[in-house]
């Protein structure tokens, strides 16, 4: 019995072990932060349409789950995902629509005509405000929202063939049927 | 004496750094105090271990405008903080909350001490302790000591 305190430091060791293999696994951002608007609706918006488009307003999403990705022009990140956003619309054809985060319309506008647009609708959101409702601490982010109009996943950084693959497409199949 | 005023003055100039731009200020000044509070309170998302009033990032900024107009538009300094913490979730507050998912955090220092208090406890009793008084030695063993006292000096 007073033999088991020698395994004390057997067991620290275990817990410690089980912690570090937990949270130092492989794709895990230990600064990433989990979004508070999960299972929330979508803040609502009324944006200025990028360029000539029209404007972009949440009412006219209900109905059918979409996804929307925060981006810049001045947003590094933003172009690594970019090829795979395009994938997404070209390909598996998912409703994505684009938020411009704090950026300048001509910007945003080369932006998207030099790299493709992958958006259904673009928002310009000058001031950052839609982002600051919707939680957004650093573009690119992608939220994926219900046809209910409730958010049920946040993407922070930028998108990987490997998370599209595995979380988005069965997500959004799961929500369509439901 | 310039040299040494100056030298004050660099000692003194990091006690006074804050973020909060002028165009943001609040031409009331308790609302203003108000807000300088709460920001002292709320991380900022982009540093994480600064406080959006210390903050340079752009995001700070726009929290901090949003506590402002919240306090304009008459809310309390809880219905302010929940405004942010609504949006960013319990991790913004620097002082978190105390609530289940928090508990190992608030308990589990002192609950450490406690255990490592009883284990010392624990420990001093049941060293078995030195017997006060002894039994003076027998005739025999007297004898015994004299003689190897004897054989010693010899």
């Amino acid at each position: 019995m007073k033999r088991l305190i020698y395994l004390l430091p057997l067991v620290l060791f275990l817990v410690l072990a089980a912690y570090f293999a937990v949270s130092l696994r492989p794709n895990h951002d230990i600064h990433e932060l989990p979004s508070a608007m999960i299972e929330k609706p979508a803040p609502s918006f009324d944006l200025a349409g990028l360029g000539e488009t029209r404007p972009f307003a949440l009412s006219t999403l209900k109905g059918h789950p979409f996804i929307i990705n925060f981006f810049a022009s001045w947003c590094v990140p933003c172009r690594i995902e970019h090829p795979l956003l395009m994938r997404l619309a070209e390909q598996d054809h998912l409703p994505l629509y684009g938020i411009d985060y704090k950026d300048r319309p001509e910007d945003g506008t080369r932006l998207l005509a030099t790299f493709g647009d992958p958006y259904r609708q673009v928002g310009m959101d000058r001031d950052g405000r839609v982002g600051l409702d919707f939680g957004v601490y650093g573009v690119p982010e992608t939220y994926v929202v219900d046809s209910t109009g409730v958010i049920r996943r946040r993407f922070v950084g930028p998108l990987t063939a490997e998370t599209v693959d595995k979380d988005i497409l069965p997500l959004l199949k799961q929500l369509d049927q439901s | 004496m310039k040299a040494a005023l100056l030298t004050a003055l660099i000692l003194v100039a990091p006690l006074t750094a804050h973020a909060v731009e002028p165009n943001e200020r609040l031409a009331n000044p308790a609302l203003e105090a108000r807000a300088r509070n709460i920001s002292g309170e709320l991380r900022c998302l982009v540093c994480q271990n600064e406080s959006i009033d210390e903050s340079g990032a752009d995001l700070a900024h726009d929290i901090r405008i949003l506590l402002r107009e919240r306090l304009t538009a008459g809310d309390t300094d809880a219905q302010a903080i929940q405004a942010v913490v609504n949006r960013y979730g319990a991790f913004v507050l620097l002082k978190p909350p105390v609530e289940p998912a928090t508990y190992v955090l608030w308990y589990g220092p002192p609950a450490l001490v406690l255990v490592g208090l009883a284990g010392t406890f624990l420990w001093l009793r049941r060293r078995q302790p030195v017997p006060a008084d002894t039994a003076p030695l027998t005739a025999e063993e007297t004898s015994r000591l004299d003689r190897l006292m004897r054989e010693n000096d010899a």
